[in-house]
Order: C-alpha cells, then sequence, then structure tokens
C-alpha cells in the first residue's frame, strides 16, 4: 500500500485553474507556505482520512475504526460533512472532496493555504517532523510486524495502555535547552577532607579534637545523605512517557511500541496547543482571498451559507474558527489604528478611545507577527481584550448541583478570560509529573498531580493508574488533593486503594 | 486505505459487541439520548470507547460560552450541551446532533438496536380511506385541469377533422377536450395499535426517575409509530389511586403517598374494554414503577389481573422497573417469579440509570411482537 493509491485523480482542469489562481492571491498576500499537494477524494475515503488523523496509513487500532464509524454515519445521516482536511508535512497534503461545489473548493483551498502558511511559520511548528507520513508508515510496518510475532490482542492492549497516558508529555521539550546536569551529591564534598573534620595544627591533639567514631558516624551520615539525593528523577518530570521509556522494565518491542506513541503524540501537540490561532488564520485568509479576489457575483450566497455556518457558535461551546478569526480581525484594526499602548491604555475617555485612530497602519504586519509567535494560552493572554468578551458576549458557565443543569455564570470580563486560559493551558487536562520512580524504595511510580483548584476525576483515575501499572509492571501512586485534603491512590497488583496523607 | 480502516472497523464492531477484548467492554459508552418531539431535534448516541485518561471531574469544570442570556440562565435548555468533560476543548464530539422527522429517527433506532420489525396480529380489520389521483376523467373542477392531457386531445381532434395546420400550429381547446384529473379511494386494512403508559407517581419517583420513564416513553413511542399507522397513546399514572391523564401531566406530576399498583391495572383494563376490543387493536400496555409496592395481597391481585384479562388481550405486556433510593424492588421479583423467564408476552427490564435506557428499550421491542 503507497500514498499514491490515494491520488484517485488530479485535479480538474477548472479545479487546477482556480487552484492556481487563489494560490497566487495567497502568495501576494503575503502568505509564505509549503507547496500543497492536493488530492481529489470520495467521502469514504476523506472519513477514512479523517479517522486515520489524516494519513493514508497507520498502524493497526480500533479506535481508527470507532472514528470512521462515527464519521461515515454522522455522514450518512446528513449530520456533518468534512470539507477539507490537510496535513503538516513538507509538501503539505490537502484533500478536497469530491462532491463539493466549486464555491466550496475555492474556500478550501484558500483556508488548506492558510494552514499551511500557519504550519511552516508558526514557532510551536517549527520542532514538528515534517516528514511525518514517512514515518507513520514506518511505525504502522513495525506495529504490524510485532502483531504478526506476538499476536494481535497483545500488541494491541499494550497500544491501548500507551494511549492512556499519551498525553502525558511535555509539548515544551522541544524547546527547552538541555540544562548542564546538576552535579551529585558526591562530587560536591572535597575529596581531602574527611567529613566533619575540624582543622588543627597541632597533629598530637587530633585524636582528640577529632575522634575517629564521630569521623566514621559522619561519613555514613554523608553517604545515606548522597544515596538520597540520587534521586531519579532528580526533579519532578512532566514527559512521564520518557521516564518510563527509560526506566520501565520494558521489552524490546514494547519499548519501541511505546515509542512511536510518544513521537505521534508529539507530532500532534502543536495542533492542539494552537487550535483556535491555527482555524482563525486560516479562516482569516480564506475570507479576504473569497471576498477580495476570488469571488464571483453568482457565488456570493453560496459562500456566505458555507462561511456563516463554519463560524456559528453554540451555547456552551466555543468556536475556534469564530473566536480565532475574529480576535485576529481585531488585531489588524487595533494596531492599523494604535490603538495599545501605554497612552491608550489610560485613556478613560470612551468616546475618545472608541474614536482613537493613530492610521499606524501596522495591523498586517502584527498580525504576521502573532501568527508566528504565538500558540492559544499567549494569543488569548495577551489579545483578549475587555471590548471583545462585550462584543462576542461571552461568558462564563458552571454547573448547577441544585437545578442539574449547566448555567450562565459570569461576563466579567477577567472570568472569562481565566477560564478561557484555564481550559487552554495544558490543553485543559490536569498537570501530571512523575516524582520518584522509586518511590518507597520499592520501585514504585510515583506521580504528583499538581493540583490547581480542580479535583481529579477518580474514576477515570483509576483506570489510568490501571494502565500506567500495566507500562511500569510495579505499583504506581497518584499523589494529589480531593476536597482540599491531600491524598495518595495506589494501584497495586490489580488493587486500588486510596488513603489521607 | 479502505481495506485498511475496514479492518480497524470490523474490529471496533466486534469489541463493542464483546466479541473480542472483554476487559475494553466496560468503557462503552452510549451517549445520552436527548429527545425533542417538538422541534424533532435528538441527539443520537453512537457507541464510543473511551481510552481512559487522567482529567478533571465532569461536571465540575464549566467553561466559556458565547451569546445572551444573563447570569443564571441555564444554557438553552437542553440544547447541545457540552458533552462529557469537552467543554470547550473540542475534543471529542460523539454527540451528533441533527434534525431528523421521527421516521428517520426509528430506523436508525432500529438499526442501533437491531430491533426487528413487529409482527402484527392477524386481523387487519380496520378499513382506512386513502385517496389517490389515478385516473382522467371528462368533468372536473378545473383546478385539477390535465394541461398535457387536454392538449393532445385538442391535437387530436385537429388533426381529425383537418383544422391543424403545421405551419401555424395554434391549438385551441374546446369544452370536450377538456381532461381532468380523477381520484380513486383505497380502502386498505390497517393494524392499529394502542399504547397505555402507566407509571407509579408515588413519592418514591423522583425527577430523575421520571426522566428515565420519559426519555424511554418517547423513544418507544417512535418506534411503535413507525411499525403501526394511526398509533394511539393512553396515559395512566397511579399512586394508591389510578386516573387517566394527558400526556402532560403524565409526565410532570408528582404525587406522594402508597402504591396500589392493581388501581392502575384496572383502570387499564377498563380502558381496553370500553376502548380497543382486541380484535381489531394491537395493544402494548407498559408500566413503569420502582417496584415498591403497598402490599403482598395487591401484588397478588395485581398478578391475577394481568393473567386473567390483559395478558390475554395484549401483543406484549412489558414491565419497566426503575431503580430508585426508596424502592425495594420487590414488585420486579415477584412477577419474574410467577411469570418466570419463558412466558411470552411479559417482559420485564430493570433500569438503572440513564445508560440503561437503551438497554431496556431493546429488552421491550426486541422481541418483534
Amino acid at each position: 500500500m503507497s500514498s499514491s493509491d490515494f491520488i484517485s485523480s488530479d485535479l480538474t482542469p477548472e479545479l487546477t485553474k482556480v487552484r492556481d489562481q487563489i494560490r497566487k492571491y495567497a502568495q501576494d498576500f503575503g502568505l509564505d507556505f509549503f507547496e500543497v499537494i492536493f488530492e481529489m477524494v470520495d467521502h469514504e475515503q476523506i472519513n477514512s482520512l479523517a479517522a486515520l488523523g489524516g494519513f493514508p496509513v497507520r498502524y493497526p487500532h480500533w479506535r481508527f475504526g470507532m472514528d470512521y464509524d462515527q464519521l461515515s454515519k454522522g455522514y450518512e445521516w446528513g449530520l456533518q460533512k468534512i470539507y477539507e482536511m490537510v496535513i503538516n508535512t513538507n509538501p503539505s497534503y490537502a484533500y478536497l472532496m469530491k462532491s463539493n461545489n466549486i464555491v466550496d473548493q475555492k474556500l478550501v483551498i484558500g483556508h488548506v493555504y492558510g494552514h499551511v502558511d500557519f504550519f511552516k511559520n508558526n514557532y510551536w511548528f517549527s520542532k514538528t517532523n515534517r516528514k511525518m507520513l514517512d514515518n507513520m508508515a514506518n511505525h504502522a510496518v513495525k506495529i504490524r510486524n510485532y502483531m504478526d510475532r506476538y499476536g494481535q490482542d497483545k500488541v494491541e492492549g499494550f497500544i491501548d495502555h500507551c494511549l492512556a497516558v499519551e498525553n502525558l508529555i511535555d509539548p515544551f521539550l522541544p524547546f527547552s535547552i538541555q540544562k548542564r546536569k546538576e552535579p551529585q551529591g558526591e562530587d560536591e564534598a572535597p575529596k581531602n577532607m574527611e567529613p566533619g573534620r575540624i582543622k588543627s595544627d597541632r597533629q598530637y591533639m587530633d585524636h582528640y579534637i577529632n575522634p575517629p567514631e564521630f569521623l566514621d558516624e559522619q561519613k555514613k551520615k554523608m553517604e545515606l545523605q548522597a544515596r538520597k539525593n540520587k534521586k531519579n528523577p532528580s526533579e519532578p518530570k512532566k514527559d512521564v512517557l520518557a521516564f518510563m521509556l527509560e526506566n520501565a522494565p520494558l521489552e524490546q518491542w514494547e519499548q519501541d511500541v511505546l515509542s512511536m506513541i510518544r513521537d505521534e503524540a508529539y507530532y500532534f501537540a502543536p495542533q492542539a496547543q494552537t487550535k483556535i490561532m491555527n482555524e482563525g488564520w486560516a479562516s482569516y485568509w480564506h475570507s479576504r482571498i473569497m471576498t477580495e479576489k476570488a469571488l464571483k457575483d453568482s457565488e456570493v450566497i453560496d459562500f456566505c451559507d458555507h462561511h456563516a455556518g463554519t463560524m456559528a457558535m453554540q451555547p456552551g461551546r466555543i468556536n475556534p474558527y469564530k473566536v480565532g478569526i475574529e480576535l485576529f480581525r481585531d488585531i489588524e484594526e487595533r494596531w492599523n489604528r494604535g490603538k495599545f499602548g501605554k497612552e491608550y491604555e489610560e485613556c478613560d475617555d470612551m468616546v475618545i478611545k472608541a474614536k482613537w485612530d493613530r492610521k499606524l497602519g501596522l495591523g498586517r504586519q502584527k498580525i504576521f507577527e502573532v501568527r508566528r509567535v504565538c500558540n492559544d494560552v499567549t494569543f488569548i493572554d495577551e489579545y483578549l481584550t475587555e471590548e471583545f468578551v462585550e462584543r462576542f458576549k461571552l461568558y462564563t458557565y458552571a454547573f448547577n448541583r441544585r437545578t442539574n443543569q449547566y448555567e450562565i455564570a459570569e461576563r466579567d470580563f477577567k472570568k472569562v478570560k481565566e477560564k478561557l486560559l484555564f481550559q487552554l493551558t495544558n490543553m485543559g487536562q490536569p498537570f501530571i509529573y512523575v516524582t520518584d520512580g522509586n518511590f518507597q524504595n520499592k520501585g514504585e511510580m510515583l506521580l504528583s498531580h499538581r493540583h490547581q483548584g480542580l479535583d481529579l476525576d477518580v474514576k477515570w483515575t483509576r483506570e489510568t493508574m490501571r494502565a500506567l501499572a500495566e507500562i511500569w509492571k510495579r505499583p504506581v501512586n497518584v499523589e494529589t488533593e480531593v476536597d482540599g485534603q491531600k491524598k495518595i491512590f495506589t494501584h497495586q497488583n490489580g488493587e486500588f486503594s486510596e488513603k489521607f496523607l | 486505505m479502505i481495506y485498511n480502516i475496514k479492518r480497524d472497523h470490523a474490529r471496533f464492531r466486534a469489541i463493542v459487541k464483546g466479541k473480542i477484548k472483554q476487559d475494553l467492554k466496560k468503557y462503552v459508552t452510549h451517549g445520552e439520548m436527548i429527545g425533542r418531539k417538538g422541534k424533532d431535534m435528538v441527539t443520537i448516541p453512537l457507541p464510543q470507547i473511551d481510552i481512559p485518561h487522567f482529567r478533571f471531574g465532569d461536571k465540575e469544570q464549566g467553561g466559556v460560552g458565547q451569546g445572551d442570556g444573563k447570569s443564571g440562565d441555564p444554557l438553552g435548555n437542553g440544547e447541545s450541551q457540552p458533552g462529557e468533560g469537552q467543554a470547550g476543548n473540542q475534543s471529542s464530539n460523539h454527540m451528533l446532533e441533527v434534525e431528523l422527522t421521527l421516521q428517520e429517527l426509528a430506523e436508525i433506532l432500529g438499526q442501533q438496536l437491531e430491533l426487528p420489525k413487529i409482527e402484527p396480529r392477524g386481523h387487519k380489520t380496520l378499513k382506512s380511506k386513502k385517496e389517490r389521483y389515478t385516473g382522467i376523467a371528462n368533468q372536473g373542477p378545473s383546478s385539477l385541469r390535465h394541461f398535457k392531457r387536454t392538449f393532445r386531445e385538442t391535437l387530436r381532434r385537429q388533426i381529425a377533422t383537418g383544422i391543424y395546420n403545421p405551419d401555424n400550429p395554434i391549438i385551441i381547446p374546446i369544452r370536450k377536450d377538456m381532461r381532468y384529473r380523477s381520484w380513486k379511494t383505497d380502502v386498505r386494512h390497517e393494524n392499529n395499535a394502542v399504547i397505555v403508559y402507566m407509571m407509579d407517581v408515588s413519592g418514591s419517583m423522583g425527577d430523575e426517575q421520571k426522566e428515565i420513564v420519559r426519555t424511554e416513553a418517547f423513544w418507544i413511542d417512535t418506534w411503535l409509530r413507525s411499525q403501526y399507522k394511526g398509533i394511539e397513546t393512553r396515559y395512566i399514572i397511579h399512586d394508591a389511586t389510578a386516573r387517566e391523564v394527558d400526556q402532560d401531566t403524565f409526565f410532570r406530576t408528582r404525587e406522594s403517598g402508597g402504591t396500589l399498583i392493581s388501581s392502575a391495572y384496572k383502570l387499564c383494563e377498563k380502558i381496553i374494554e370500553t376502548d380497543y376490543p382486541p380484535s381489531d387493536w394491537n395493544i402494548y400496555p407498559f408500566h413503569f414503577s420502582d417496584g415498591d409496592n403497598w402490599s403482598g395481597e395487591d401484588t397478588r391481585l395485581c398478578l391475577e389481573i394481568l393473567e386473567k384479562t390483559l395478558l390475554p388481550v395484549c401483543n406484549v405486556f412489558c414491565y419497566g422497573q426503575v431503580e430508585s433510593r426508596y424502592g425495594s424492588g420487590q414488585f420486579y421479583k415477584d412477577l419474574k417469579e410467577h411469570f418466570g423467564n419463558q412466558h411470552d408476552s411479559v417482559i420485564f427490564s430493570k433500569i438503572e440509570n440513564k445508560e440503561g435506557i437503551l438497554q431496556s428499550i431493546k429488552d421491550f421491542l426486541g422481541k418483534g411482537k
């Protein structure tokens, strides 16, 4: 099976023309993208591609089948339709639905160039493997071989366990500079000096000043201390997968599988970190390309219909397309009119503020800068303004146990921003670190949950710990807080227990 | 590529059906079914296997939304509430929402639960008339004028009489040429069905239990409607006494006090007797309760009514027991003891919680009766 199976047909002459035209428009606007290879697929193919995360070849696993099940049923029942898919590789591959009409294809092509520009230039994508297509295919071959050798159930079962913890990675790791190795405790002590010895010139008094028993005792203490200092990991580590790769007693194939899952998790991480920006950026550009250049009069209604459908917000959900595009537009306008900086912030007069226009025209430059350096967290943190929250009627909601439903909680800017940032930080998941690989000196693993106001879901924690224990092959502990009390969960030989600390 | 995904798909189906990898079966969840007849909006459940992850408690999280409303307003009554833990992070979307007609819905339900088509009981005595435009008549109202036929008739006459001139083809119909659509009345023999819902509304049935009954009744209704034309529904609520109510009251009332199940059965008996002669109707009594009857005496009476009068006339009698904190669940045991598992026309099902609804519907309707 090769990726060429996918090229079911080249672009039609009509679409080739459209593509060339839109590509030119995008370049004229200053977008800078990898070459994009467009492929035409039918709904069956796009559903399976989408289930496989955009890649034609993945390792066998039931969850791809599950996603396919949902996508294809959703399509059959007329609930949903995938218009486009694009993957972050160089060159990029984008899939167009055969059945789309020409307006949709135009829009989608514009959208795709926006995405690929983002992939290429956004800092958080800079460390991703642009040859992932090949890697995914290699993973598939390797895992299939393991399945042939050790049995599908066994290998798939292990993959299930790995997937339960695939989010325990550190998306910032690829960007951190390797720290100098901390010197170990032993090295710090001067070699030529015995611990606890008091300096003295009077050698004849030495026996009294530094009694040998005392020196021995000090030496033992020191050694004990040194052993304690030799903790693994030396400091809490967020990349639990890497820690297990290095320290768990894994068979060779297990190690290989775990490291492949980890690679794939790192590959997909930036997309989760930049969902709002990425979709916002692509939507911003498809909208500009279409409305300013590519759209024919007869196509306006169809375009508006499609565009509005993509941007629609539902109660209780944030549509990343909508928030993203509007924030980019907001930033552009603010920098065009100079609505930023100390003077503007400190201005109290709302009328002056509303009419503020320094005619700086820095908008374009600014949004390109933002797309280069930000991820969703910094994007929202830096550019979400009070006016914006008000204009788009954002609110926070919470679950009311009394009425048993979700209710609007607050419209306060600070609260909205806080909540939004919380949801985006660490992709809305709990911060889990591995803090000890030899807990209680029994080879158990200790994870710590950095509690930030929300408790872990106990049921899910149990199941995840079961998976962890399968990989670690020894008991696993999780330190967390439940209702304000410190607690430790333990999973040992299939048994789950908990106690207060 | 297609081959590849088909294999994964087959494997997923096998896991869901519990054929392989039993350990995963416990992670299989079905989305919650929310039915709303008014706007025909429903949420369709798809089987899904959740891979566990460390995550926050479901309802603790809340999130950010957009739109009108003031503090304290509910997020659009039941409308696209955030699914499990996905508030805002867009990670999963197994709750698909769409507008569907009830007919489509029933098809999907039938397909999902693998429900058999219902085999109606033999008598097709009810006649329904249906008018269909099938023929052509020389007379009729001009609103039914058949333009093409009239034209053809005129043309034929003009050619026959030699008036027609191909170089100047003017066609002028006269009264005799006019043709009209005409209809025929089809008499169809239909199977008619009535569902009698009975619900225990004694003090022990809380809001949650009612919600379960409401959801389940909606789906049963939807399915049976797809199988029969002109289905009728009747509603009975009971505590120590029974009375017939309209649909709205049925789902909203909260009474209190004791429970005499026999009162409902008696009323059901009476309704059937007066309005639905069993020779003409397929009859489906459904009874939902938390299984707490007042006395053993009354239970015996219930069994007697069931056996003597209700069962002989019903297609199937369904008893659904909703788990509640206060109910003893004794009635289920009594029924089971009395009728055992083999009795054809009694089906019981326990509904432990919302997730149990699907299984329970399958219990009730899976026999194709």
